[in-house]
């Protein structure tokens, strides 16, 4: 890699440090990995097969719908379509990153992104707004909650019954409450907040009315679309119209 | 098309579901590539990234019993009021768990 070419000044013992900051929501994660391993094993795929799937895939949401489709047999085209828009928002969350991960060599650039996840990711996109920078997250708190997703599908698919049901705990909303307190923490101008009103609206809407698992698209775009024709600080000349989608 | 589940097919099935996975991993990125980024395209960008977060959550709200909006509500409360996310994910997981103990089905 050559650091002259490419500015991001990429801290490894930052990477350390971000594991250990995302280890006790990682904890969460392996209730979760444990839920996933006893639903494919009770979906008929092998334990190793399960563990492989975690460990290849890394996408929790997208792998329980997906052995939810199991049977003696799956269709592909199904199968594909429903993996691909629940896991969607990877792309917008992926472009939202792109600013600083041009400032790497694409081998590192693309590297990083095999751990993006909806966690590491929401922290660095939040420190993003604030001004600083950390890819380092993207990598120490992605290989935290890599481990703990494989390690709750192992511990899952062999002693499944040990967690019946993390719901009752109200395991099920660590995600969504993490991702609120991230949300919360950044910068609230109006445009933000109107921008938010609007993916509310719409991804709410979508989620009425549009395919299943759409609504994180619609939503996220929607909002965007405020950013993309409000311009904050800069009195801007106005343009008459524009695509929205990147 | 349909593949069966054998050995094999398994095998399959989880190499085609990693590669759509993949796809949306490195897809944004590699069509940002192509992006000039100008100012109007960063302000897009930095909405769109916080958007992601209340298109997850807002539905999430909406299609949960009342355990799951206890532990929104409750996490934006203490959020907002001590600004440390800790804390408030705490209070929300308790909140649901709580909710779902004492058997609550509307708030």
């Amino acid at each position: 890699m050559n650091a002259s070419t490419y500015s991001y000044q990429f801290r490894p013992e930052k990477v350390r440090s971000e594991f250990f900051r995302l280890l006790p929501i990682s904890l969460f994660v392996v209730a979760f990995g444990a839920a996933f391993g006893l639903a494919a094993v009770q979906k008929g795929l092998e334990p190793l097969q399960a563990i492989l799937m975690s460990f290849t895939v890394f996408a929790g949401a997208s792998q329980f719908a997906a052995v939810d489709m199991w049977g003696s047999e799956v269709s592909l085209i199904p199968l594909i379509a429903v993996v691909f828009a629940i896991n969607s928002r990877h792309l917008l969350m992926g472009a939202s990153l792109y600013p600083m991960l041009r400032e790497m060599s694409p081998g590192r650039r693309y590297g990083l992104l095999l751990f993006l996840t909806d966690a590491n990711w929401a922290v660095s996109a939040q420190e993003y707004q604030s001004g600083k920078r950390n890819l380092e997250v993207i990598l120490g708190g992605g290989l935290a909650l890599w481990l703990a997703w494989i390690f709750g599908t192992w511990l899952g698919v062999y002693f499944g019954g040990l967690l019946q049901d993390p719901k009752s705990l109200g395991l099920d909303m660590v995600l969504g409450c993490f991702l609120l307190a991230m949300a919360l923490g950044g910068n609230k101008s109006p445009r933000t907040l109107v921008a938010w009103t609007v993916a509310a609206i719409s991804s709410l809407a979508a989620w009425k009315w549009l395919p299943p698992n759409t609504h994180v698209v619609v939503g996220a775009l929607a909002g965007g679309a405020i950013g993309f024709f409000w311009l904050e600080k800069k009195p801007d000349d106005t343009v008459a119209d524009g695509e929205t989608s990147p | 098309m349909m593949i069966e589940t054998t050995t094999a097919g398994v095998l399959a099935l989880i190499a085609i579901i990693t590669v759509v996975t993949l796809v949306t991993r490195f897809g944004g990125v590699f069509i940002m590539s192509f992006v000039t980024i100008n100012p109007r395209i960063e302000s897009f960008i930095n909405t769109m990234a916080s958007s992601v977060l209340i298109a997850i959550i807002v539905p999430m709200a909406f299609s949960g019993d009342a355990g799951s909006l206890a532990a929104l509500v409750v996490t934006a409360v203490i959020m907002l009021a001590t600004k440390k996310p800790l804390p408030a994910i705490a209070a929300g997981i308790t909140a649901a768990g709580l909710v779902r103990y004492l058997g609550l089905t509307t708030l």
